[in-house]
């Protein structure tokens, strides 16, 4: 192959951290996209896809999952020296994602809850977002993400713009395809005042609160959600339970979380 | 590459796969002619969620365990569903159950269409992916992202999504699909049967390694249905047992390895679950259609050739979007959406086939149905030393290869299992070593 008459694709890398491979397999979840996708770019780097293996630099990388390990630790500086645009995908990525639960307890306890013998087991004491150990460039929000958005944001990025993606909550979204408010309705516990939209409100849609996957919208009011939820009857500790699940570490969620696991704190 | 000398002289290191992802590892040292020793590392970071169940409430389990897997979160939702009401001692109706399995249909489609045409079709082509072997074969890859998005759409229609649905909870649905919205699938499933038919045609022309295992094979059964969501587990050495008895006859192990625990029957057997194993102990079940079409693509009533687990996915395939036909036909939307679980103390069980292989669930809960204790035990999990077992036999038998050409079909062998461990068949880094 001749180097001077090949045209130059941008070349798109795909990294997994501890995650569940979701938002990877969002990717190829874009079935009518994914073909002109592959065609766009040259995949350098994807195990979920590909045995093929291309060394850095990488125009984009896209990454998955949480940093747990010290190996990860070193692994996220490397890729992000290699990465011209660094764009983390999905919960474990951008607040630590589910495992981030044990941020909240003892990580030796946990072990031994799951293995025997707890001196093969090499891990960190805290489940991170890739943001606290290298710069971002980009974070899409979900658990999993959504794959519209994704395709935003690699066009975005291949084009040189800042993807479009909305930072206002869910009820914006139940509003837009007019569903019905099941907080207000029907006083279902439901997280869609803080949650940053994206999945298109599907949550209240099946006749369910919104349990937050995609994290905190910008600018949550979080404290005054809690108590208007306290009001409606949910105890404090299932208040503090719904903002401890797949995006237990992001700051607007944790506090809260931290605030309602004691039946006393009041505020 | 291919150091072509003596074998009882030779020590080559081959790092196959230029992967440095953490995941897995798999080595494979070869002494005097002879494969002495393989195994499967496994480095997927840990992330304990039997630990942080505890103390969660039973009705938050099914969207927790979800984040397991990405490519088959209704399986945990399915299993832990049926381990969670059977502690709390309630049974759901039958129009929910139908409901399950149409949900568990559309994961099967996904996964399937995924492992065959992106994940396993690759390996008999020499490709590296399906990219390079849409170049070769454009019409198979969009046939598989057809069947994809077709599995896909069913699970959105049901599950409210396709990865991490969240329309299931313990007793049922947060809502019923009506009859309408699942109607409009019946085209696109009519042509998924197709496709599917015209993939195993596909598949069933691939070129197979010679290979011929004596399995163990563990399943689900049901007397009347080819078994996905429910039914007891068989053997095929004559045990039939209940979701507990799997669970107390199997035994995990923890190796310096691995963060995967390692399971044996009885705590001494290897074992297989998955595709093949349910082909051997259910092929009765299958619909007429299935049937002859595995017949057709030269399937006798068991199939001992890993390699020949492309075959049987696709006939699972073909059966999925039948299954899945006929539930919509018969549809009736349950009335309520679910039945009422109230938290109880209890310890409950539940097993379903999860496309890569069995799964089951343990929970204990306490008097108001806090997670006390939970036990989650995978297919691959279970597949591990199976797998090794394999990769023994295989390198064995193809020590005449070259370095790099064995290195593919160690892979090729562990991708015959589609591997959740990250959930991704291409997770491994090879070294073969021969001395």
């Amino acid at each position: 192959m001749s180097e001077s008459t090949v045209v130059t694709q941008p070349t798109l890398a795909v990294w997994k951290f501890a995650s569940c491979d979701g938002c990877q397999l969002s990717l190829l979840d874009c079935e009518d996209e994914l073909l002109g996708v592959v065609g766009a770019v040259k995949i350098s780097h994807f195990t979920e896809l590909s045995r093929a293996e291309e060394e850095g630099p990488f125009d984009v990388s896209l990454v998955e999952g949480s940093i747990t390990t010290a190996y990860d630790m070193a692994r996220i500086r490397e890729i992000r020296r290699a990465s011209s645009l660094l764009v983390t995908i999905g919960a474990c990525a951008t607040s630590g994602g589910i495992q981030a639960l044990r941020n909240y307890a003892d990580i030796g306890g946990y072990i031994s809850a799951v293995y025997a013998h707890p001196q093969y087991i090499s891990t960190l004491a805290q489940s991170t977002p890739i943001s606290d150990h290298v710069a971002v460039d980009f974070e899409l929000r979900g658990c999993p993400i959504d794959r519209h958005q994704l395709l935003e944001v690699i066009t975005a990025c291949l084009t040189g713009r800042k993807p479009v993606i909305p930072g206002h909550s869910v009820c914006q979204e139940c509003k837009g395809r007019g569903t019905v408010c099941v907080l207000v309705a029907h006083g279902t516990p439901c997280l869609g005042p803080v949650t940053r939209a994206g999945c298109g409100a599907l949550c209240p849609a099946v006749n369910r609160g919104c349990y937050g996957c995609f994290g905190p919208a910008d600018t949550a009011n979080t404290s005054s959600l809690a108590r208007q939820l306290t009001a409606l009857g949910t105890s404090r500790i299932d208040v503090s339970r719904l903002f401890r699940t797949f995006n237990a570490g992001a700051p607007a969620f944790r506090e809260e979380s931290l605030t309602y696991e004691s039946p006393e704190t009041g505020r | 590459m291919s150091h072509q000398r003596p074998a009882d002289s030779r020590i080559v290191k081959v790092e196959g796969l230029a992967r440095v992802e953490g995941e897995g590892t798999l080595r494979v040292e070869v002494s005097d002619g002879v494969v002495e020793r393989v195994e499967l590392e496994i480095f997927e970071p840990p992330r304990f969620f039997e630990a942080f169940l505890q103390g969660r409430r039973h009705t938050e389990v099914t969207d927790i365990v979800a984040r397991i897997c990405g490519i088959c979160p209704v399986a945990y939702q399915m299993s832990a569903s049926l381990a969670i009401e059977d502690a709390c001692k309630v049974a759901v109706t039958d129009q929910i159950t139908a409901l399950r399995r149409l949900l568990y249909c559309g994961e099967w489609i996904q996964s399937h269409a995924l492992h065959i045409h992106f994940l396993h079709a690759p390996d008999f082509f020499g490709c590296a992916d399906a990219v390079e072997l849409a170049g070769l074969d454009l019409a198979a890859v969009q046939r598989g992202l057809d069947i994809k998005k077709t599995g896909n759409h069913l699970m959105e229609a049901v599950g409210g999504r396709a990865i991490h649905p969240v329309n299931v909870r313990v007793g049922g649905f947060h809502r019923a699909p009506s009859p309408e919205e699942l109607n409009v699938l019946v085209e696109p499933l009519r042509r998924a049967r197709d496709e599917a038919l015209t993939s195993l045609e596909w598949v069933a022309g691939f070129e197979f390694p010679d290979i011929e295992i004596d399995y163990r094979f563990v399943s689900l059964r049901h007397p009347d249905y080819y078994a996905i969501d429910s039914g007891r587990i068989a053997t095929s050495d004559g045990l039939d047992l209940d979701a507990k008895g799997i669970a107390e006859l199997v035994v995990e192990e923890h190796v310096s390895r691995s963060t995967a625990l390692h399971a044996r029957l009885a705590g001494k057997d290897v074992y297989l679950t998955g595709p093949l194993s349910r082909y051997a102990l259910n092929s009765a079940q299958l619909s007429p259609l299935a049937r002859e079409a595995a017949a057709a693509a030269g399937l006798g009533a068991v199939c001992n050739n890993p390699f020949r687990s492309i075959i049987v996915r696709a006939v699972e395939l073909v059966y999925a979007c039948e299954e899945a036909l006929r539930l919509i036909e018969a549809y009736e939307p349950p009335n309520p959406s679910y039945v009422e679980v109230p938290g109880t103390a209890g310890v409950g069980y539940g097993a379903t086939e999860a496309p890569r292989g069995m799964l089951f669930h343990r929970y204990e809960l306490d008097e108001e149905g806090l997670v006390r204790t939970a036990r989650i035990v995978p297919p691959t999990s279970q597949n591990q030393l199976s797998i090794e077992d394999d990769l023994r036999r295989v390198a064995q038998a193809n020590l005449s290869l070259s370095d790099e050409d064995l290195t593919w079909l160690c892979e090729q062998t562990v991708r015959n299992y589609d591997p959740c461990i990250s959930c991704a068949a291409h997770f491994l880094d090879v070294s073969v070593e021969r001395r």
